[in-house]
């Protein structure tokens, strides 16, 4: 525990902390552009320099270790201009053009300059000019304005796990660039956008269209994966202009995927913004009061059992509170979360959340990965892995289809075969689990879905209890959900209650004409040519696939536009705020499904969101613990069944376009049309 | 004047052949093992005696570097020799690797088991291509003999060598930097610390050395620090091999005592300055990156690193600069500010950008297009280059032109009038 002082402070900070890290823990401000926290050190932007005594030279905070009897001096004269210096420097070829440069207003060296730039430049030569390079349809490039801090070449290299970047030439033709004319294929190619300390990569869809100063910023969650990444919601009036991440050490750390960032355009394109009835085989645009009186009349006097329900992948836990509290009224327990189809146990609820945590990967020592491609179910989870697997003594092993996760595992199999065989200690890789402190396994939500799911979660639990991953201390099965509605939906019990129908059920019965009315919660996934005659109601925000089928169309809100609960697969409930309104006469879910229930003569018994919600907690106490993670308790679970020798097949085959809302998105399509190809050659046949 | 009986490189011109048998006759090999026999506390405490100071251009004590390697662990430690020689003017190095190649592997020898090492890494500039030949060959030779390889000469220590050759970037000179490159990445420098004595190459211990450094080590050993230390002045001992260029009648490699006076060495061994030592404008004393000394101090000076230290020059690689006064002065320092730039790597901000801007400068400067007050403009951007980058390319870069603002500055301001006059002419 090295001493130093810093300013005439004193302060005493852990061992390998560096002189950057000991100022920044007493509030001394340090400049800084290539120096990123979650990035290896290459000090080479020279903007931190700090006087240290007994040093003739300035030195590099960010790479300076602090030892015992350090004085350092941050406001000194040789700092200043040492500070300066460098400042000139990095002026003298950048072309000063904030007032086009999409990052004025958010840009470090622009802020930086404030303090140590010069008022007039003293460089009378010809500034250098450099070729913009290609990256791809997400991240827009001048490289004229790079600066060289390398954090985009450092971030591939060593959070993506997909080194594209780098540095081309010497002197001061250095050029970042991939080198080859070729899009970025990193599902996390939009952070780089984040880091970059100048406007040298900038959001390529978002070019020219805001100034940050402008919008309204909205701290929310995302809802394109199960993983709850927290987002912050940029908009300028009533439009959503970008997604950022927001900083959740216990969850995306300040990273989230392209889908997440780049999807947003999906909001403005192909919504519901009115609600539609069929007449003559035609949708057409209707009042609500048209809509609810169809609805009516298809429901009055229906048979409790030809009534069903199915949430889709992005339904929020109020909106399926609602309709779960809805069916019930009508004596209906036929209604499914799960529209991909899957019928695990989910008694206990361990068996279907991910039990470690995604902050627990940091201390795992070994990794099973079961039918699933975590890059593209969730990618920070997969993050992890890999900033885990970085710092080195774990090793990861794959069941399932093969695929490229961004570092090295081994291949174990592709069917549940490997899974018993490992139950039965055969293999290697039985043996790193034995020998694991911290083992874990990860079972995808598609495998989930499989005809073995049920068998597999089963053989699954029986894996981890064998090798020891359940403790007081640790507990290492996890399920790695797809869907943001999965572990809520659940939660509330918006799954099958006593002889209810399941998805699989509820078409079943629906094809056969066995159902009357089949309510789709923002379904798009099923296949609705096995809705048969069914009188099809779909509450969406998108014109995507169920809305085509749908009789009665009831427009919703989306994840930005409503106030809403979501748990995501690690079981922790977080609150989305509304960042904009819904389009036209849309409006939140559960209002629409509390509007309904009044005209079918059912009236639910809230009429307020807190209302609701109280309800809601009631049934679901987890939903309490908001924000925070919770340890489930551990019991046996599972059903009986056999595993097949089918192979895991990959459940992402397109990771760009996997919900209605990255479907409408332009900015997806053409990251279907540039980088599937690349990545993704099965998708793009 | 250094005796020949004091001599080191006995074949320094290749008047004998390189190959082990010559070696041989030359005492190298000769009987290596007592050498090591000795073990490594005496070797260490041996070349700390004999004052030995790094000859790749920084003077760091030699004996000490070795010091600072860690005790035996499980990470393997390397030697690295330096001979990346690019430095302009400089060619000692290449001399010894071609026609004295075995004096470098006894050396690489001894310095691998004083450093507790058995690999050690020949780290050769591209271009040297018929020295890296006989390098190989020489190595070939040496584990033929069963002078390296396992149980080297006898002494029951493994000591494997390999040979590398670099891609011609005069950066990968830079220890850190020429590391990176033998790990297979580009070639820039780290950040110290950790040094290469902690976390060098693959993060291993590593002590990294100059050819001639190395080289000169199984002599001291043999000899005897002290016969070594007798030679020049105190803190400033030994032998040296000088390169003497430019404008002098016989530019030449020759190796001297260490603080022979400059003058005497231009005059004894090259023949003098091209048309008489009145003839003399400057000399650039250690290597292209040491600022340049004018005549009235090249008078006195000794060549030595304290006493160059002393005017504001230094020793460097002792690659000797002569420039008569035919020499467009402005026009010679323009030419190294080039190079500096197209030599830098790129990395750090100060140097990047700041090479260049030094060299656009100096260009006018050549034209005497340019302001006055410029030139105190271009002594303060060395100045903001100098002390604030990695590692010691922004200083090479900045001396030079600091050296010739300090001696020349007359010089650059009659070229701006004379330029202001001819601009009036056409006018």
């Amino acid at each position: 525990m090295p001493k130093l002082t810093i300013n005439g402070v004193e302060l005493e900070v852990a061992g390998g902390t560096s002189v950057l890290q000991a100022c920044e823990q007493i509030g001394v401000e340090v400049p800084r552009f290539c120096y990123h926290d979650r990035l290896s050190v290459p000090a080479n932007c020279r903007m931190c320099l700090v006087e240290i005594e007994k040093t003739p030279k300035p030195v590099a905070s960010c790479a300076m270790p602090c030892s015992d009897g350090m004085v350092v001096h941050t406001d000194s004269e040789m700092v200043h201009k040492a500070r300066k210096s460098v400042m000139e420097m990095l002026l003298i070829n950048h072309p000063l053009d904030c007032p086009i440069c999409d990052q004025g207003g958010e840009c470090d060296l622009q802020d930086q300059a404030m303090a140590y730039g010069f008022d007039r430049s003293r460089y009378a030569e010809m500034k250098r000019a450099v070729t913009d390079k290609e990256l791809g349809p997400l991240v827009k490039t001048v490289m004229t304005r790079c600066i060289h801090c390398t954090r985009c070449v450092r971030f591939v290299d060593e959070i993506a796990g997909t080194p594209e970047l780098g540095g081309l030439n010497r002197n001061e033709h250095m050029e970042i660039g991939t080198y080859v004319t070729q899009p970025l294929t990193s599902e996390l190619s939009g952070n780089i956008i984040d880091i970059c300390p100048v406007g040298a990569l900038t959001n390529k869809p978002y070019a020219f269209e805001a100034r940050p100063w402008e919008l309204q910023k909205t701290e929310t969650i995302d809802v394109m994966d199960a993983i709850g990444g927290n987002i912050r919601v940029d908009a300028r009036g009533n439009e959503v202009m970008r997604v950022l991440p927001r900083l959740n050490e216990e969850i995306n750390e300040e990273w989230i995927n392209d889908k997440t960032r780049f999807a947003c355009d999906g909001l403005k394109r192909q919504r519901l913004d009115q609600p539609y009835v069929r007449k003559g085989g035609k949708l057409q645009p209707a009042s609500w009061s048209e809509a609810f009186s169809l609805i009516a009349d298809k429901l009055r006097d229906i048979a409790p059992g030809r009534f069903a329900a199915i949430a889709g992948d992005l339904a929020d836990c109020e909106s399926m509170f609602a309709l779960k509290s809805l069916l019930k009224l009508f004596g209906s327990s036929n209604i499914d979360c799960r529209q991909d189809g899957a019928d695990y146990d989910i008694s206990v609820r361990a068996g279907y959340i991910m039990n470690s945590s995604i902050a627990g990967i940091d201390q795992a020592d070994a990794v099973l990965l079961i039918g699933t491609n975590p890059r593209h179910e969730g990618t920070s989870v997969n993050a992890r892995i890999r900033k885990r697997w970085l710092r080195g003594g774990m090793r990861v092993g794959l069941i399932g289809a093969a695929v490229d996760l961004g570092y090295p595992h081994r291949y174990l199999g592709a069917t549940p075969q490997t899974i018993q065989d490992l139950i039965d200690g055969k293999g290697e890789f039985a043996k790193i689990l034995q020998n694991a402190k911290k083992p874990m396994v990860i079972l995808g939500a598609g495998a989930l879905a499989r005809p073995d799911g049920a068998a597999l979660q089963t053989s699954v639990c029986a894996l981890a209890e064998k090798y020891n991953m359940i403790r007081d201390d640790w507990n290492g099965f996890n399920v790695l959900q797809r869907a943001a509605s999965s572990v809520g939906g659940i939660d509330i019990g918006f799954v099958p209650q006593s002889n209810g129908l399941s998805t699989k059920g509820i078409l079943q019965a629906a094809e056969t004409g066995k159902l009357d009315v089949v309510y789709l919660l923002g379904a798009d996934e099923i296949d609705m040519r096995q809705l048969g005659n069914a009188f099809v109601i779909y509450q969406g925000h998108h014109g995507d696939k169920g809305a085509h089928r749908a009789d009665v169309i009831l427009p919703g809100a989306a994840y930005t536009e409503k106030n809403a609960i979501y748990i995501n697969t690690e079981g922790r409930p977080q609150m989305a705020l509304q960042a904009v309104f819904p389009p036209g006469e849309a409006r939140e879910d559960w209002k629409i499904i509390r509007a309904l229930s009044a005209v079918v003569n059912k009236p639910l018994a809230f009429d307020t969101l807190m209302q609701l919600r109280a309800l809601m907690v009631e049934a679901a106490p987890v939903l309490a613990n908001m924000g925070h993670f919770v340890k489930a308790d551990w019991k046996s679970f599972g059903k009986p069944g056999s595993l097949t020798t089918k192979p895991f097949h990959n459940v992402i085959a397109n990771f760009y376009m996997t919900d209605p809302i990255s479907r409408a998105s332009p900015t997806m399509a053409k990251c279907v049309a540039e980088i599937v190809p690349l990545t993704m050659p099965e998708a793009a046949e | 004047m250094l005796d020949d009986k004091d001599r080191i490189f006995t074949n320094l011109y290749g008047f004998e052949s390189w190959n082990l048998g010559a070696a041989k006759k030359r005492g190298i090999w000769d009987n290596t093992a007592a050498l090591i026999l000795k073990g490594q506390p005496a070797m260490i405490e041996e070349m700390k005696n004999s004052g030995l100071r790094g000859r790749g251009g920084a003077g760091f004590p030699t004996g000490m570097k070795w010091s600072f390697m860690p005790k035996p662990s499980d990470k393997q430690h390397y030697l690295i020799v330096n001979a990346d020689e690019s430095e302009p003017g400089t060619c000692k190095d290449r001399d010894i690797l071609r026609f004295d190649p075995h004096r470098l592997l006894e050396g690489i020898l001894c310095a691998c088991f004083a450093i507790n090492a058995h690999t050690c890494y020949i780290y050769i500039r591209g271009e040297f291509y018929n020295e890296a030949s006989n390098v190989q060959k020489a190595i070939d030779e040496a584990y033929a003999a069963g002078l390296l390889g396992k149980n080297a000469a006898g002494s029951g220590w493994d000591c494997d060598v390999y040979l590398h050759r670099g891609a011609g970037a005069y950066i990968c000179g830079e220890e850190t930097a020429l590391m990176e490159s033998l790990e297979g990445k580009k070639g820039q420098p780290r950040n110290k610390p950790p040094f290469p004595a902690g976390a060098g190459l693959y993060s291993c211990p590593t002590t990294i050395n100059n050819v001639e450094t190395i080289a000169v080590a199984p002599e001291i050993l043999r000899r005897g620090a002290a016969w070594f230390a007798a030679i020049g002045r105190p803190k400033n001992s030994g032998t040296k091999v000088f390169c003497i260029s430019g404008h002098v009648a016989q530019p030449c490699n020759v190796e001297e005592a260490m603080s022979i006076p400059l003058r005497e060495l231009i005059e004894k061994h090259a023949g003098g300055v091209r048309g008489g030592w009145d003839n003399l404008l400057a000399v650039i004393p250690g290597g292209s990156s040491t600022p340049l000394l004018p005549k009235d101090i090249c008078e006195t000076v000794l060549m030595d690193f304290d006493s160059l230290r002393d005017v504001k020059s230094g020793l460097g690689t002792a690659g000797v600069i002569v420039m008569d006064k035919s020499t467009d002065i402005i026009y010679a320092i323009a030419r190294l500010s080039h190079f500096y730039m197209h030599e830098s790597c790129g990395q750090c901000t100060p140097c990047r950008e700041g090479t260049g801007w030094l060299w656009r400068v100096m260009q006018r400067m050549v034209r005497g297009q340019a302001e006055v007050a410029e030139i105190d403009t271009l002594l303060e951007v060395t100045k903001e280059i100098e002390g604030h980058t990695i590692c010691a390319h922004g200083d090479a870069s900045a001396w030079p032109i600091q050296g010739l603002i300090r001696h020349f500055k007359p010089i650059m301001i009659e070229r701006i009038e004379q330029y202001r006059k001819q601009a009036k002419r056409a006018a």
